[in-house]
């Protein structure tokens, strides 16, 4: 197995480690934390696949700024105690049965596909990753999305003050 | 890599984010579950960028197939970090009247 394959089912089984940790927590920041390990473990899968601008900002955005938010939120109203546990265990496991149906169907699904059949990924090259190629597509063709999301960044942060505001 | 890989690895990230969703009491831990599937489609968008782009090489040597799904994908960083925003300001609200996050109990207040 090469360099690359090792990587690529270390990262996987980093990232599916993390995500289950997530459900499993008890404690609200552990479970942050784990989310964090998820993260890094996708820009780790960024990388490999030479989208590097988007392996950064990943980082940056979201174990960076949003999980960083989460703890804040989190510490802030004191909710690192352990919640209690949920006594209806039965609608745990149908929870569990309907999210792993999904699963199957669409893995199914996805098996039989013709369309999928010999497409490879291309790793550990390719420039269209790169922040020069992605910048300069963003900006020549598709300004008008980008100017609209500083709109919407605006609405968010207006209302998030709206919302908290105390009367 | 063959795409089915990339394509199971982000559909088992996104049920067990779905999973977390269903049963998750707490909802900030909801929240991070919902965060956890924009992530899982998010490494499938970039898988597929690539995949197009490897099969526009074969034709074209200076291609730039697959770059609209990566800016997608910002695009998608950009409405999860606005959404975050305001839904931390919910649960905040939230707290502040009723002093739980336990999403059950909102079920309760309507009677």
């Amino acid at each position: 197995m090469s360099a690359t394959q090792l990587l690529f089912w270390f990262l996987s089984a980093l990232a599916l480690l993390g995500a289950i940790m997530v459900l499993i927590s008890k404690n609200p920041v552990h479970s942050v934390l784990w989310l964090i390990t998820v993260f890094f473990a996708i820009s780790g899968h960024y990388i490999l696949m030479n989208a590097q601008f988007l392996a950064i900002v990943n980082l940056i955005v979201y174990a960076g700024a949003i999980m960083v938010l989460f703890l804040f939120v989190i510490m802030l109203m004191n909710l690192d105690k352990t919640t209690d546990p949920q006594k209806n265990w039965w609608m745990k496991l149908a929870g569990v049965i309907s999210g792993g149906c999904l699963l199957m169907e669409m893995a199914t699904l996805v098996r039989q596909a013709a369309e999928m059949k010999g497409k490879t990924v291309m790793m550990k090259t390719g420039d269209i990753g790169l922040i020069g190629h992605l910048g300069k597509f963003l900006f020549n063709d598709y300004v008008v999305p980008f100017e609209i999301s500083s709109v919407l960044f605006l609405s968010a942060m207006v209302g998030a003050v709206v919302i908290g505001k105390k009367n | 890599m063959p795409i089915q890989y990339y394509i199971f690895l982000a559909l088992t990230l996104f049920s067990i984010g779905m999973v977390g969703v269903l049963t998750r009491r707490n909802a900030i831990i909801v929240f991070m579950c919902i965060e956890l599937m924009l992530n899982a489609v998010n490494l499938l968008l970039v898988a597929f960028s690539k995949m197009q782009y490897n099969l526009a090489l074969t034709n074209n040597k200076a291609t730039v197939a697959g770059t609209e799904a990566q800016l997608f994908v910002f695009f998608i960083m950009v409405v999860a970090a606005a959404e975050v925003s305001v839904g931390l300001a919910i649960i905040v609200m939230m707290y502040r009247n009723i002093h739980s996050v336990d999403v059950n109990f909102l079920n309760r207040l309507k009677n």
